[in-house]
This record gives structure tokens, C-alpha cells and sequence, in this order.
């Protein structure tokens, strides 16, 4: 996995809250069987003016011009800034797929929803709570300035603005230590593989039933 | 010390090892596979040369793409390229792991949350998990079922343990009894009505009280499924006989002196009297009425006696821009009737009800009805093969053919309209789906949720009525 330490870019601000997942990235385009090229239809629905269909050529379409993604001031953002319950919804993990293939790198919210902030670090994406004051002031600050930037740093779990203001938030310690060192999370499981074949083993006595492979 | 609440004895009965940073290892019992959240999963697993832990843990079926109709022509019978690519994909992975799949022609076949229980694959007890964010469905048997987004369901393939935190929990208590042609639809509804859908976030929240001891399985599946709209990943209710008496004799229970072994355990798996909970909901389920949802999220929902919210009176300022918004996209005037609201499509379906007792629900409505000349489509779509096959003994298949409804194969089908199924722009559908997002049915569809019997109610009317009115 991509490892994260820090980052700095301009700032996007979604001012809508309950973000969805079908929102983020619609149906009919789980139907890829890879992890990568689902950055074009990232908020399709809210972005084009059309239809999206899988394998499309995107360049061609009527793009939504009151979509923040498609304003200029907006171009190359890498950092999502968003209202609360984020992210809820269907457990795709093409939704952080998309947000990275698009280019984000960093989604900050009031709050997110559980599946979708788990499925962030395991894709190199960090999702940030910061409390509803401070990104209502984020959000003013993001559309007066045009070119807005944030600078996130994981390792001293701070959001800082361009005139200096830091925020810190919270985020647990394991999740940080892998998305600090860009660590895969099964290869860290697989140390403990002892520890889990004596837990099935116990198991496998105490609850037999649970290994019956059906008929 | 206090007691135990029922995730409190899930969780430390499949707790593999606590790390010091709190997050810990959940040995999991159960992994369901479907189509679309697997296959890079399965290549992931592949690129890393890793082999499953436990190949007998899990159980694959395709769903989410499959056609309802011309299900004899078996993959074929998908026409579009991309979709038939990823039912394909599943079929290969099982195949190549020896992992046990419901093929599409297999009667056995069916949505993930239909068959588990229909197999007794899904077992009081059991930790389980699927790339399907409402696997919170196999809750209602007493299970720490999680839905996981598809990196984790690699690292259960891998490890067979999943990496979580402990969740807080929440009584969700539903005392009285329900009235009739009230259902565990309308109960949960409600309960997302009242704390809206992020009220579970961070939370497992059983469910429990007179009214939902009372539910068949069904009705506490349906409540289950719908526990993710609330915002928890985990539901769940207490074993009793109910849950027992399900389970009994389906292929994967066990049988004989394992049973009695096993209905000893299952028979602790209930929250102690003293357990400590951090939060509590209460509602009142005699005062439950059917329920209608007017918006774009499930929280936006009412009585079928009440109207559509006027935004002009919400006072907090995102929550008004919210419901300008829904009403907008839904095609709705504020103070407008529930019961004026006229509709274009009617689907019976998907995870949350197609069950066969959804179905035998809906059909008492339509016996004898005619569907309403103003729809242009109602169709019914079992969970299974099996189910399908069950509602054709009883009759209920010409019930439905004879009141106009279309009687399909099973499959997710117009719950997100993957496959063929879908609303057209703009087309007001009575859904006993999930979610009722923008575009979920259709790009530019709207979604009403409701229980079965509410579907009925509207396919022969063409617009809400209370179910309660067509009952004899
Ligand atoms: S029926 Fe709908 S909600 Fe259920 S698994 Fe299928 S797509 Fe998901």
C-alpha cells in the first residue's frame, strides 16, 4: 500500500451532507473487476449531465457547471472537505477508489460513515474528523480564497491552514502506524497466524458445529 | 461487574487477540462471496500468492447482475458483456479455490442475505461477514455479522480474522405489540425515522422489546438488513425459539447430538439482565403505523396518514437545504399528501423482503385485485431459488400472474437496478428495497420505501394507500 506521511494540496469543498456511496461512485460502474481507472466517474451523477455508462469515453460529455469538481478554481484538488455522515451507504470499495484515482488524497468531514472510513486507510486515502466549527470555518476560508490549501501531517496528526492555524484530530494508532509505513494489513495479521490456528483449533472442539461443511 | 450485553459475549467468544491500540483480531466462522466485491479480492490474493485460510468458510453465490428472466439460459442469458465478465470472474475464482458457489442455474442460488439463513449456513452465534454492506441481515440469528469493504474481504480470505475495534453498544427497545399490517419493515422505518441515519454509527445495536420477540424471522431479518441505513454495522436480537425452530433441519445445521450441543450454547446468546448499554432507544410499537419514505435518504420517512415535510418549518439550515433538495429531486410539493403521491412502478424485492413470508404478505393483498391500469410495471422478485420455488407450491406465483404482476428469478434486480432492471427518469417506484438514494433504481429514479404488503397495497390502487384498508 501507498504509504501516507504528509500532504499538501488545494482544497475542495462538497457542501452537502450524507454523502452516499451510489452517490460517490453509481452502479453501473462496480462492474469492472480491477481497482483502478474508476476516477472519470467519480460523482457521476452530480458531475455530467448525462447518463454515465461503463467504458465511455468521458471527455465527450455535458459536464455540470455548478458541480464543484468542475470549476476551475477547484482543478487539480486534493483534498475533499465535505459535511457529515460521509461516505454512507453500500461498503463499495470502489467509492475510495474512485476519490484516489481521481486524484484526492485526504477527505475531511464532521463525521463519516464506519465502512467507508475503514475502507479509506486501506486504500492510502486518509479521512479526517474535525470538529462541525472547524470545518464550517474550513468551508468559509476554501470558498473566499481562491487556491486554498491545506497541509496535512500524519505523524503529528495536524490540519494546518495557510495563514498558520492548526487543527490536530484523532486517529487510532494502528491505523496510522500502517498508513504511515504503507504496511499491508494481512501481512501484519499473519504473524499472529499461530494465535489464530490455537483459537480455530479450541474451537473446532468446543464448537464443532460451526465446522460442518453442509450436505 | 456488570453483565453482558449480546455483542459484548459475540465479540469476546471470537476475539483472537486484543492489541495493545486497541484495534483486535475477530476470528470469522462465516465469509459470503458475491460477484461484484470479490474479484479483486481474489487477484489480490493471487498477486500476493496467498492461498485461502479456510476454504469451508465460505459460500459463493451471484446476485447483484443477474437477469430475471430467461434463467435457463444461464450466463448467457446476461447480455451485458461487462456484467456476464464478472459473474464469469466469481465462477473461475471458486472454481480455481474449490470454494462452494451457488452457480446461477443452481436452484440453491439466490441474494447472499436470502440464502445464508435459507441453508442454516448462517448459524446463531457465528461471526460472519460479506463485501455487502447489509450482511447486518444475519444479525437476527443472533450473529456479529459485519459488512467489509472488499481489501477486507482479502484479509478474511487470507487470515480468516478480520481487524476490528470494539463498537459501542445501543438498545434499540420496540415494546407493545404491533398492529396488523404493521411489519418489521414499518418497525425499522421508524426506528431510522427517529435517529436518523447516522444514529448507529459506532454502534451495535441490538434490537429487542415485546414487538420484535414477537416477529418471525423474517420480520427480525428485515430489521437487521436495514440497521446499516441507521448507520450501525452490526444488528442483532436475541436467540429464542423462534430463532431455534428456524434453524432446524436446514442443510448446514447441525444434527443429532451436535445439535443439542449447539442449541445449549445458542441458548445463552441474549443480553443479561444486568448488561450495561450506552445508549437506549425506546418506541412505542402499538403506535407504529406503515411507513412511506418521501426523500432521498431513509430518515426522510413518515406515516402513511401523514405529508410530505415542508422545509419553510425545518429549522436547522443543512437540514432544510436537504429536504429542498429531496423534495426537488423526488418531484414533490411540501404538505403534499403520502396517499396523493402516484406511482409508476411497483418492485417486491431484495435482501430486505423477498422473503417467502414477504411474499405471502403481498400476495393476500393483490388475491382477487387487479394491478392498477396507471402503473406500467409491478413485479415481484423472490430472494431464491428456493423461495421462488416454495411460493409456486403455494399458489402464490398465479396470484400474482393473475393480478398483473410480473413473477421473476431471483436476483438483487431493480434494489439497484445493476442488471436490466431499472426506473426511468423521473418514475416514482414503491420499493421494498433498502435505499432510496438519487439514482439507486435508475439513473433519475424515485424511490418509496415501503413493506410488502404496502407494495401490494399500491400496485392496485397506483398510489399509497394504508395496506390496513384492503385488508379483510
Ligand atoms: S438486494 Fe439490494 S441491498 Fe440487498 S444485497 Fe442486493 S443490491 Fe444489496
Amino acid at each position: 500500500m501507498r504509504a501516507f506521511t504528509q500532504h499538501q494540496g488545494i482544497v475542495a469543498p462538497m457542501d452537502r451532507s450524507n454523502v452516499d456511496t451510489d452517490m460517490i461512485i453509481p452502479k453501473q460502474f462496480l462492474k469492472s473487476i480491477k481497482r483502478t481507472g474508476f476516477g472519470p466517474n467519480l460523482f457521476d451523477e452530480l458531475r455530467y449531465l448525462d447518463e454515465g455508462k461503463p467504458d465511455q469515453d468521458c471527455s465527450e460529455r455535458p459536464l455540470n457547471p455548478d458541480f464543484v469538481l468542475n470549476q476551475d478554481r477547484y482543478k487539480g484538488a486534493s483534498v475533499l472537505l465535505a459535511r457529515s455522515n460521509f461516505g454512507c451507504g453500500s461498503s463499495r470499495e470502489h467509492a475510495p477508489w474512485a476519490l484516489d484515482d481521481f486524484g484526492f488524497r485526504v477527505i475531511i468531514a464532521p463525521s463519516f460513515a464506519d465502512i467507508f472510513y475503514n475502507n479509506c486507510f486501506k486504500n492510502g486515502l486518509l479521512p479526517i474528523v474535525l470538529p462541525e466549527e472547524v470545518v464550517d470555518q474550513l468551508f468559509r476560508e476554501a470558498e473566499k480564497n481562491e487556491g486554498y490549501q491545506l497541509t496535512v501531517d500524519l505523524q503529528a496528526k495536524t490540519v494546518t491552514t495557510p495563514s498558520g492555524e492548526s487543527f490536530s484530530f484523532d486517529v487510532d494508532d494502528f491505523r496510522r502506524h500502517c498508513l504511515l509505513n504503507g504496511l499491508d494489513d494481512i501481512g501484519v495479521t499473519l504473524e499472529d497466524a499461530d494465535l489464530i490456528r490455537d483459537y480455530e483449533e479450541k474451537r473446532r472442539q468446543t464448537a464443532p458445529w460451526l465446522f460442518n461443511a453442509g450436505n | 461487574m456488570a453483565g453482558k450485553t449480546l455483542y459484548d459475549k459475540l465479540w469476546d467468544d471470537h476475539l483472537v487477540k486484543q492489541r495493545d491500540d486497541g484495534s483486535a483480531l475477530i476470528y470469522i466462522d462465516r465469509q459470503l462471496l458475491h460477484e461484484v466485491t470479490s474479484p479483486q479480492a481474489f487477484e489480490g490474493l493471487r498477486l500476493a500468492g496467498r492461498k485461502p485460510w479456510r476454504i469451508d468458510a465460505n459460500i459463493a453465490t451471484p446476485d447483484h447482475n443477474v437477469p430475471t428472466t430467461d434463467r435457463d439460459k444461464g450466463i448467457d442469458g446476461i447480455v451485458d458483456p461487462v456484467s456476464r465478465t464478472q459473474v464469469e470472474t466469481l465462477d473461475k475464482n471458486c472454481d480455481e479455490f474449490g470454494i462452494l458457489e451457488f452457480k446461477i442455474k443452481d436452484q440453491r442460488q439466490g441474494i447472499v442475505h436470502v440464502i445464508g439463513p435459507e441453508q442454516g449456513a448462517t448459524l446463531p452465534g457465528m461471526s460472519i461477514v460479506c463485501g455487502d454492506s447489509h450482511t447486518s441481515t444475519h444479525g437476527a440469528f443472533g450473529c456479529l455479522a459485519h459488512g467489509i469493504g472488499t481489501s477486507e474481504v482479502e484479509h478474511v480470505l487470507a487470515t480468516q480474522c478480520l481487524v476490528q475495534k470494539k463498537m459501542k453498544n445501543m438498545l434499540v427497545k420496540v415494546n407493545g405489540k404491533l398492529g396488523p399490517g404493521v411489519t418489521g419493515k414499518d418497525v425499522v422505518l421508524a426506528i431510522i425515522g427517529k435517529i436518523g441515519t447516522a444514529g448507529g454509527t459506532g454502534y451495535a445495536i441490538e434490537f429487542g422489546g415485546e414487538a420484535i420477540r414477537g416477529l418471525s424471522m423474517e420480520g427480525r431479518m428485515t430489521i437487521c438488513n436495514m440497521s446499516i441505513e441507521a448507520g450501525a454495522r452490526v444488528g442483532m436480537v436475541a436467540v429464542d425459539d423462534t430463532t431455534i425452530d428456524y434453524v432446524k433441519g436446514r442443510p448446514f445445521a447441525p444434527k443429532g447430538e451436535t445439535w443439542d450441543k449447539a442449541v445449549d450454547y445458542w441458548r445463552t446468546l441474549h443480553s443479561d439482565d444486568d448488561a450495561v448499554f450506552d445508549k437506549v432507544v425506546e418506541l412505542d410499537g402499538s403506535a407504529i403505523m406503515p411507513q412511506v419514505s418521501w426523500g432521498t435518504s431513509p430518515e426522510m420517512v413518515t406515516g402513511v396518514d401523514g405529508a410530505v415535510p415542508d422545509p419553510a418549518r425545518e429549522e436547522d439550515p443543512i437540514k432544510r437545504e436537504g429536504i429542498v433538495r429531496a423534495l426537488k429531486y423526488m418531484g414533490l410539493q411540501p404538505n403534499q399528501k403520502i396517499t396523493d403521491i402516484q406511482l409508476d412502478r411497483v418492485f417486491i424485492g431484495s435482501c430486505t423482503n423477498s422473503r417467502i413470508e414477504d411474499l405471502r404478505e403481498a400476495a393476500a393483498v393483490v388475491k382477487g385485485r387487479k394491478v392498477s391500469p396507471s402503473l406500467k410495471q409491478a413485479m415481484v422478485v423472490p430472494g431464491s431459488g428456493l423461495v421462488k420455488a416454495q411460493a409456486e407450491q403455494e399458489g402464490l406465483d398465479k396470484i400474482f400472474i393473475e393480478a398483473g404482476l410480473e413473477w421473476r428469478d431471483p436476483g438483487c434486480s431493480m434494489c439497484l437496478a445493476m442488471n436490466a432492471d431499472k426506473l426511468g427518469q423521473g418514475e416514482h417506484c414503491a420499493s421494498t428495497s433498502n435505499r432510496n438514494f438519487e439514482g439507486r433504481q435508475g439513473f433519475g429514479g424515485r424511490t418509496h420505501l415501503v413493506s410488502p404488503g404496502m407494495a401490494a397495497a399500491a400496485a392496485v390502487t397506483g398510489h399509497f394507500v394504508d395496506v390496513r384498508e384492503l385488508m379483510h
